[in-house]
């Protein structure tokens, strides 16, 4: 029953979650390639996607920094204020044994999903502008493949939002700059990710070799 | 949304470790069995690995120690200008109840109880599933797995929280909100057992369905 050509590995793909064997079918733009038993999707070609991932994380970079440096949530209870930045909620466990916890939101919801970005623009920009791929551009990808879980700066907006539900009765709460910006930071990371095909990236990195 | 173009139209396709290949689980490619490195990607490459299951339970086992601190000191200190409390997390969605929020008090009992608790209980099924085979069908079994996999960095959301209101509510002798030890317990029982989730390899749940190996393929 079995007709696959395994002759030539290179136009072969396994799907990551489930090992299902299939021959290499590109779809067209737009479209996507699904592995027919567990519904992965395998290949996601964009026109112009490149451009547009470069575009969005270059916003999100801009909007990471921007986050950290305004207050997000200002409080304001019988006339005593308090406004609080990002840096201020990653230092809230700061005294004391909490410290590590410190450490562990601030790469969280700052250092990686910047780092994450970086790589991102560090591996896409020389494909998408026809140039050899970058110096360790597959490890840097890689690297940034497995960061995707662990940076959190979309919960953290919706942690804001929570936040909010909480204290609203005993205080009045103000959105700050900041809060916008996440809230900005959570539509762009979900498009961005949504027009990566990590098949495709993967695919020009092995077929446009370092010189 | 295209299917891909199935390798012989049985009830299974063929699997790649079938074929004699070994697929990378980073990008895909395809090749031949006892390689060790992808050639594409640099990843290494592994058709099942069965050490991951001992990864999966090491895990899981520290995630649900950390979860019973996480539920029995308090993940908040809270102290206004009249009295000051700790709360654990069911004695804060309590309060939250009993002070007429019913329906975010659910939201907080879901959250950062049920979730927790249906994601420990998830992934021992499936890593059950593995070694003794499961009545469970495979395709559930993967939704299951993925919706281990998407929601578990979710719950860190309610240490985020805990961050926000104690940098925000700090207002001197008015009131003051800092973070007790629960939430250091909480934060690395969710880590672990996003550790957990992701040693899964996802590939061994569909293994007992191949069509020439009937029964748990050991």
């Amino acid at each position: 029953m079995h007709t696959l050509d395994t002759s030539d590995l290179s136009k072969l793909i396994a799907c990551p979650s489930c090992d299902a064997l299939y021959s290499e079918v590109r779809p067209g733009h737009g479209r996507r390639a699904v592995c027919e038993r567990c519904h992965t999707v395998l290949i996601s070609p964009r026109r112009n996607a490149g451009l547009q991932v470069i575009a969005l994380s270059t916003a999100a970079v801009i909007l990471v920094i921007g986050a950290t440096i305004f207050p997000f949530l200002q409080i304001n209870v019988a006339g005593m204020s308090n406004s609080a930045t990002v840096l201020d909620a990653a230092m809230a466990f700061a005294g004391g044994p909490l410290l590590a916890l410190s450490l562990a939101v601030t790469a969280l919801i700052v250092l990686l999903p910047l780092i994450r970005l970086l790589l991102i623009l560090y591996v896409l920009t020389p494909i998408v502008f026809d140039r050899p791929p970058a110096r360790r551009a597959k490890r840097a990808f890689r690297m940034a493949e497995q960061l995707k879980p662990w940076s959190m700066a979309e919960i953290f907006a919706l942690g804001c939002a929570v936040s909010l539900i909480k204290v609203a009765d005993l205080a009045r709460i103000e959105f700050g700059p900041a809060f916008w910006m996440f809230l900005g930071l959570v539509v762009i990371i979900v498009v961005q990710d949504a027009f990566i095909c990590r098949w495709s990236v993967w695919k020009s990195l092995e077929e446009r070799r370092r010189p | 949304m295209v299917g891909m173009e199935v390798a012989g139209r049985t009830s299974a396709p063929l699997t790649a470790r079938q074929a004699g290949l070994v697929g990378c689980q980073r990008c895909a490619r395809v090749w031949p069995m006892g390689t060790v490195r992808c050639g594409r990607c640099g990843s290494r490459l592994v058709s099942r690995d069965r050490n991951s299951l001992q990864r999966v339970w090491a895990w899981w086992i520290a995630g649900v120690i950390c979860y019973i601190p996480a539920n029995l000191y308090p993940m908040l200190r809270t102290r206004t200008l009249f009295q000051s409390q700790e709360d654990t997390i069911i004695a804060g969605a309590i309060e939250l109840f009993t002070h007429g929020a019913p329906f975010v008090a659910i939201i907080v009992l879901i959250a950062s109880v049920a979730i927790p608790l249906a994601k420990f209980a998830a992934i021992a099924v499936l890593a059950l599933g593995v070694r003794q085979g499961s009545r469970i069908p495979a395709g559930r079994r993967h939704i299951v797995y993925e919706i281990v996999e998407y929601i578990g960095r979710w719950s860190m959301i309610d240490v985020f929280v805990v961050a926000i209101l104690s940098s925000l509510v700090q207002l001197n002798v008015v009131a003051s909100i800092n973070p007790g030890p629960a939430s250091l317990a909480f934060a690395l029982s969710v880590i672990f057992t996003m550790l957990s989730a992701q040693s899964f390899d996802s590939r061994m749940i569909w293994d007992h369905i191949e069509p020439d190996q009937k029964g748990p393929a050991a």
